[in-house]
């Protein structure tokens, strides 16, 4: 890391940073060194900021005008929708904006995956970003609960019914979630509360994300260390932050599209059929966002190892970086695992689909297929492959990425070596 | 870059064609419609509007609530936009129940601007009851509550036939090709000149199913204009900064030999 001491320029400044370094930890921020071959899947994190902050903003003001009661919610957001002054563009930035989040979410997720982002010495950034998915996905699901239509009634219902299936205590801790004995006005007023805790706890762990992230500095498209700052790095700014600018914006225009010329495409009717306990939907579906994990929590046929499934399905993802025995980051080098990963990214879309499907026949079937081949990517096929895959030789570092076989590959190993040793 | 918006371009349109693809249910096709309001620039059809209304106030309102609209909502901007004496009229002709007054009573007093749409039942119950069994669903936010949103409410119009040969239907029962099940409990609310438009338009089965179908799209999206509006605003704003944008990009990033 670049630590050169700074030393603010005017006397108050000096004086203020001596108490509170807050001009120096702005100083590293903007010039904090770059790779300067980062290519577009690395504004994600940048637009993920916008999101949040987004979503909190929007949600703070719709906290203002909604009323979290069974008998109410759902009228105050009709309420919002005709006649709080723009309610309607602030809801619909909200709702849409969940979808934009997990839409960015999944992208930076698996850009991660493709270059490796997870591996040494980025585990902490890694784990914790798990730590924020897992909590959008609480958040969202909370959110979702809400508006109080017939979804949100059932979608709460069915999720936390999986509590009771643990065993001995099953019955007790949904009782206890719910706040009765069954899912009704208690159970919605605590999730509007940790509907809104929530997004302040992601934002902390954002806080300790970026910071973890900027320890080890950020990984790039080649997954080779290199020295900050050096000619393969560029100050944070004005670099970064017009290129994260320009990537937002595209960004933007296509959540404008949705918000404004498809505002409920992305949700489900049934969401505006007030909630009714005696009326149960034909297919309960939650947001497409969870239904790959909705599909792994059904193709399973017994209800607790179903959950676990779910559950483990997650938690894969969190010691991933010790899955994962290759010390080559970036799927460019790696021929092999760079198809394992289109397979994963197709597996993951299927098992999105038939999360949707009704759980019988052939979707039933395929989405068994496809939960046994994610673990399978997981638990076996990265293991094994990072101790046999020939991997492509790496370059020595950015600014020349081509080896042309001059370069001697022995040196790069020992290199590459050396260096995921610190 | 090419490839980047390339693949983002495709994962949108998938989303976007799976997600109206996952929820659809219904076993026929729906009947389309050509709606003013659909696509970009979409607008009400101020004149059908006014028409749907009628529609709605003749025939659904009998049985079928607005809940969440107010009659000051008639005259407002973007809806049917009936003057405010029109409205004021169309509100006086319901009674409301107002109270207590000084004397610590209720009364009945005929509707103004701002009270909501008078409900034909005064609970889900007595609705129940005067129905079959079956509940006439509030129609404010119908065409959001029904995957096909306008054009699934127009075909449910004129969906009604006979049954196919071989299918029993109870007592009060309907056989509809569009309805979910195709089995409903709403005897065809409409035929030919079951009202007399009072702008002389001739009320044709098919023109009373347009228009009481705009009429409920509006009573679901009372903002639908002012947010095309607001939305070609913010996606022209958008391109153009975005264009700026990228120019400024290229020409910081020109003190570097890397390409962006």
């Amino acid at each position: 890391m670049s630590e050169h001491e700074y030393i603010p320029k005017s006397k108050l400044g000096k004086w203020f940073n001596d108490r509170l370094p807050l001009l120096t930890l702005a100083n590293h921020l903007t010039d904090y060194p770059t790779p300067k071959n980062l290519n577009y899947w690395w504004t994600f994190g940048g637009i993920l900021t916008f999101c949040l902050i987004t979503q909190i903003i929007t949600g703070i003001i719709l906290g203002m005008h909604y009323i979290a009661h069974a008998d109410l919610a759902f009228e105050s957001v009709e309420h919002i929708m005709r006649d709080v002054n723009y309610g309607w563009l602030i809801r619909y930035v909200h709702a849409n904006g969940a979808s934009m989040f997990f839409l960015a979410v999944y992208i930076h997720i698996f850009r991660a995956l493709y270059y490796g982002s997870y591996k040494s010495p980025r585990e902490v950034i890694w784990i914790i970003g798990m730590l924020i998915y897992f909590l959008m996905m609480a958040t969202a699901f909370m959110g979702y609960v809400l508006p109080w239509g017939q979804m949100s009634f059932w979608g709460a219902t069915v999720i936390t019914n999986l509590f009771s299936a643990i065993p001995l205590v099953g019955e007790s801790i949904t009782n206890w979630l719910w706040g009765g004995y069954s899912v009704d006005n208690p159970t919605l007023t605590r999730f509007f509360s940790l509907h809104y805790l929530f997004p302040f706890l992601i934002l902390g762990l954002v806080v300790l994300h970026i910071w973890a992230l900027h320890v080890p500095g950020n990984n790039n498209p080649i997954g080779i260390d290199i020295k900050k700052p050096s000619k393969d790095t560029v100050p944070f700014h004005p670099y970064i932050v017009i290129k994260d600018l320009f990537a937002l914006l595209i960004f933007l225009l296509v959540f404008a599209f949705f918000v404004f010329f498809s505002p409920n495409i992305l949700g489900h009717a049934d969401n505006y059929i007030e909630a009714n306990p005696l009326v149960t939907p034909a297919h309960i579906v939650p947001e497409w966002y969870l239904l790959p994990f909705y599909a792994i929590l059904r193709s399973v046929p017994d209800k607790l190892l179903g959950v676990i499934a779910m559950f483990a399905a997650i938690f894969v993802l969190v010691i991933l970086p010790w899955l994962d025995t290759s010390k080559v980051r970036s799927a460019i080098f790696r021929p092999i695992y760079k198809q394992f990963y289109w397979f994963l990214v197709a597996d993951v879309l299927i098992l999105g689909y038939m999360g949707a499907m009704p759980a019988e026949g052939t979707y039933l079937l395929i989405a068994r297929v496809a939960t046994i081949y994610y673990f399978a990517h997981f638990l076996i096929i990265l293991p094994f492959l990072g101790m046999k895959e020939k991997t492509i030789e790496l370059p020595l570092n950015i600014t020349d990425p081509v080896l042309g076989g001059a370069a001697n590959p022995e040196m790069t190993k020992n290199n590459l070596k050396h260096r995921s040793d610190l | 870059m090419k490839n980047f918006f390339k693949i983002i371009f495709f994962s949108i349109l998938l989303i976007y064609s799976g997600s109206q693809k996952l929820y659809a249910e219904n076993s026929d096709e729906l009947l389309k419609v050509d709606w003013s309001f659909k696509s970009f620039f979409g607008k009400f059809d101020r004149a059908s509007l006014q028409r749907g209304y009628q529609v709605y106030n003749e025939v659904c309102a009998s049985c079928h609530s607005l809940k969440h609209l107010s009659y000051r909502n008639l005259a407002e901007k973007g809806g049917p936009e009936f003057t405010e004496a029109e409205a004021k009229a169309i509100a006086s002709n319901f009674e409301v129940t107002d109270g207590p007054n000084s004397d610590g009573e209720m009364f009945e007093r005929p509707a103004k601007l701002s009270d909501r749409f008078v409900m034909p039942y005064s609970n889900v119950q007595e609705a129940i009851v005067a129905n079959g069994g079956a509940y006439p669903p509030d129609m404010s936010v119908l065409v959001k509550a029904r995957m096909g949103g306008a054009d699934y409410i127009y075909s449910v119009l004129m969906g009604y036939e006979d049954p196919p040969a071989g299918m029993e239907l109870d007592d009060g029962v309907y056989y509809n090709k569009y309805m979910y099940g195709n089995k409903i409990k709403m005897a065809s609310p409409l035929s030919e000149d079951i009202i007399e438009y009072s702008d002389g338009t001739k009320a044709t089965m098919d023109q009373m199913a347009k228009d009481v179908t705009t009429f409920l799209q509006w009573a679901a999206e009372p903002h639908l204009e002012s947010r095309h509006k607001m939305g070609f605003r913010v996606i022209v704003y958008l391109i153009v900064l975005t264009i700026l944008v990228y120019f400024s990009m290229k020409k910081i990033w020109s003190r570097i030999e890397t390409k962006v």
